[in-house]
């Protein structure tokens, strides 16, 4: 079957072990992440984890059904990039004489709506913020003045539809 | 993370008590009416041990003579009793003998709470003695775990342990507890757990999939039950019964499923799987409504998914939405405890027979018992055969006692020939297949249904992986019967060397010690058969016993269990010889 680019958004608790039953239900199944990120949620105490797979669209199903299946997970979604708003974050490190003496640089950077984050003697860093293929344009763009560095974070979304988990806190409080 | 707690009155004068960690351990597990509790000491549990010690009369901790056995007997308490099975151990090693019978527990849905020591919090991740990162070990076989570093933190988890272990699907919980958290002084006061913000035990049945299974249901011509351990699980034996009699559906058995109905019961038609009847696998393929109620189509049940019942509409009674549509796809889900869905579908059905559909498997059982059982339990070859060996604990048991299986033929023979009269009756591990399960399994079943009958069926090779817990059935008494069907051989791998690899029989061959000496060695009644004529007597003899037994029965060397389905087949492809 087909793969597919599913993100799959977990509410939770913040516990521990969390993290660990999450990937380990993905490494029994042997299913690659694409990207993995957690951060707070707009819940105060509820956790986010926003996980990015590529897998048949019969699998997905499957797998949210066993996060949400965890004791502390409180609900768990599975979208289509169609039905999220998403983002990742790339930084590039360059060294700093390249700034001044390539012309072109800086027509890469004006093009590309990249920002630059701080300026120092040895280096520059730019970041830029979008999808996929904008930050790796912007790598394959600077590629060729030696990136020194370049980390792109993990995707981090959220749906346009509803989400609806202060309306589950709230049943359980009755 | 937010509970729900219901004050529970405590036995101690006052409302908080400042007592230890340890000391507050024993004192959730009294409240949870958890007063036998298996397990193993060593230098991390030891102030847990020290409290053992001063609540021996109120609380019975079973020695047994390795971790695995503790959770083994802590899952056969659990499955006689219905209550939640304990198995305390140390760090380390400790906690690593856990795994085993945790991950049987995990995939047989067995309700237990694992309790390990563990190095002092400000040792964690230093490499100390005996630490080992058992959250991390045991996280993919638990329901839920949690380390707990500060003694007031005891309460709660151990409240949240035993409502997680057993409500919804049961399930086995590891609290870890570090030895600094076990004597830290802190005021103790204990709230029974009766709900957690994010855990759903079970969804609520909704209307219209109940109106849509009562539907398919009136429709079908060729309906067909299979049954597995949620019946047992949700207590639902009444309502399951009376579905059955009223919808007069003929009904199959997962492995687990086995004792909810008596095996005597008119709509049971056998066991479903890969040494199951040949009738209902074969008519799995030939029903037009099957309805699956608490299993969970292991693949052992299924044999290869694009050729099962691809002809039948699907109804799945399960309570764990994970387990519907995972490897057969239903047309319609009734998401609940069965209980519930079994009382809301009798609400609704009307009474029916289906004459022509039942004499389907009456004509194919015809066709098993001359080719099969037949030759299992009337054999006129000269070696005792296993199949005659259950038969004739039958005879003697009058289908009242708890049958507790290892894994290998002599499991599959017992499941097809036991006969049972009462739920909770039929312990084996089905999902894991754990051999050396039985022995230490039996210990629990035992004390969980301390006025049954409990004989353990066990092969020559599984019995030798926790042979040591004879030690514990001696100290303690435990009036077990355990039978042994000894064969000298791995018997169930033989016989797949045998079909499937050309008679290479690699390692499966066992020489044998003298199992009646190493048993009369523990001091337990002894006795060893290998002839017909003597086997009636030597039955006898075991069930006239009330002390612990051992029986060696001898039995043919190279006997194959059928019906088989092979590993991949179709379940139509059921083999008979
Ligand atoms: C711990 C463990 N190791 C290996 C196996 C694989 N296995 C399944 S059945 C079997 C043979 C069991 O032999 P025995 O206990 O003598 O029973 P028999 O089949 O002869 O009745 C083996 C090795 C297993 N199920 N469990
Ligand atoms: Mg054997």
């Amino acid at each position: 079957m087909e793969l597919k680019t599913y993100t799959i958004s977990v509410y939770s608790e913040n516990n521990i072990g969390l993290l660990n039953r999450i990937s380990a239900i993905f490494l029994k199944r042997h299913i690659n992440l694409e990207s993995f990120s957690t951060s707070e949620s707009e819940i105060p105490d509820v956790f986010r984890f926003v996980i990015v797979v590529n897998i048949a669209p019969d699998k997905v199903h499957k797998i949210v059904q066993q996060i949400e299946k965890q004791i502390d997970v409180i609900k768990a979604y599975y979208h289509t990039d169609e039905e999220t708003i998403f983002q990742e974050n790339a930084l590039y490190k360059i060294r700093s004489s390249y700034l001044f003496e390539e012309r072109q640089i800086q027509n890469i950077i004006k093009s590309s709506h990249a920002t630059i984050v701080t300026v120092s003697p040895e280096f520059f860093v730019i970041e830029k913020t979008g999808f996929r293929e904008e930050t790796e344009k912007l790598r394959q763009e600077l590629a060729p003045y030696g990136l020194l560095q370049f980390v792109r974070s993990g995707r981090i979304s959220v749906t346009k539809a509803k989400m609806g988990i202060s309306e589950i806190l709230n049943t359980f409080k009755k | 993370m937010e509970t729900k707690t219901k004050q529970e009155k405590l036995k101690a004068t006052g409302s908080t008590l400042r007592i230890s960690g340890a000391e507050a351990v024993i004192r959730c597990l009294l409240a949870e009416d958890a007063n036998l509790i298996y397990g193993y000491p060593g230098g991390a549990i030891m102030p847990i041990y020290d409290e053992i010690y001063k609540f021996q009369d109120q609380l019975h901790h079973v020695l047994t003579r390795h971790e695995q056995g503790a959770t083994h007997a802590a899952q056969g308490f659990a499955r006689t009793s219905g209550k939640v099975g304990v198995a305390l151990a140390t760090s380390g090693p400790g906690a690593t003998n856990l795994v085993t019978g945790i991950a049987d527990a995990q995939i047989d849905s067995t309700p237990m709470v694992c309790i390990t020591g563990q190095v002092a919090s400000h040792l964690l991740g230093s490499d100390a003695f005996q630490e080992t990162d058992i959250i991390g070990i045991s996280t993919p076989v638990t329901k839920w775990n949690y380390q707990i570093t500060k003694a007031s933190e005891i309460p709660e988890i151990m409240a949240k342990a035993f409502y997680i272990a057993r409500s919804g699907r049961p399930g086995p919980v590891l609290i870890d507890i570090t030895k600094d958290a076990q004597f830290e002084m802190f005021d103790f006061t204990y709230n029974k757990c009766t709900g957690i913000r994010s855990y759903q035990p079970y969804p609520e049945l909704i209307n219209e999939s109940l109106e849509e299974a009562v539907r398919l249901i009136g429709e079908a011509k060729k309906p067909f039950v299979v049954w597995g351990q949620g019946v047992i699980l949700g207590q639902a034996e009444e309502e399951f019964k009376t579905f059955l009699e009223t919808s007069g559906i003929p009904a199959a058995w997962t492995i687990l499923g086995l004792s909810a109905l008596p095996t005597g019961h008119p709509s049971n038609r056998g066991m479903v799987g890969m040494h199951g009847n040949y009738a209902p696998n074969l008519l799995t393929n030939e029903c037009d409504l099957l309805i699956a109620i608490g299993m969970r189509f292991d693949d052992r049940v299924t044999g290869d998914l694009n050729t099962y019942a691809k002809q039948a509409k699907v109804i799945h009674l399960e309570l764990d939405p994970a387990e519907v549509n995972k490897n057969v796809k239903a047309d319609v889900t009734l998401l609940c405890d069965c209980k519930i869905s079994l009382q809301a579908l009798n609400d609704k059905i009307s009474t029916k027979t289906y004459p022509e559909w039942i004499k389907r498997f009456d004509d194919l059982d015809v066709i098993e018992k001359e080719k099969v059982i037949y030759g299992d339990l009337n054999p006129t070859k000269p070696g005792l055969t296993m199949g005659e060996s259950v038969e004739m604990i039958n005879k003697h048991s009058n289908g009242d006692a708890v049958i507790v299986t290892d894994v290998g033929q002599h499991q599959m023979v017992a499941c097809r020939y036991a006969k049972f009269t009462q739920s909770k009756s039929n312990v084996t591990s089905g999902g894991l297949g754990t051999m050396g399960f039985a022995l230490p399994a039996a210990i629990g079943a035992k004390m969980g249904a301390p006025s049954r009958e409990v004989v353990a069926i066990i092969g020559d090779g599984g019995y030798q992986m926790t042979i040591q817990e004879l030690g514990t059935i001696f100290q303690q008494q435990v009036a077990v019967k355990i039978v042994i069907l000894n064969n000298d051989f791995l018997g169930m791998v033989r016989q797949w060397q045998q079909l499937f690899f050309d008679k290479r029989y690699a390692s499966t061959e066992m020489t044998n010690p003298d199992f009646v000496t190493i048993a009369k060695g523990y001091h337990i009644d002894a006795a060893r058969v290998d002839k017909r004529e003597d086997l009636d007597q030597a039955v006898a003899n075991m069930m006239a016993s009330d002390k612990p037994y051992f029986l060696e029965i001898c039995v043919e060397k190279e006997d194959n269990v059928f019906p088989m389905i092979p590993t991949g087949a179709s379940v139509s492809d059921i083999r008979l010889e």
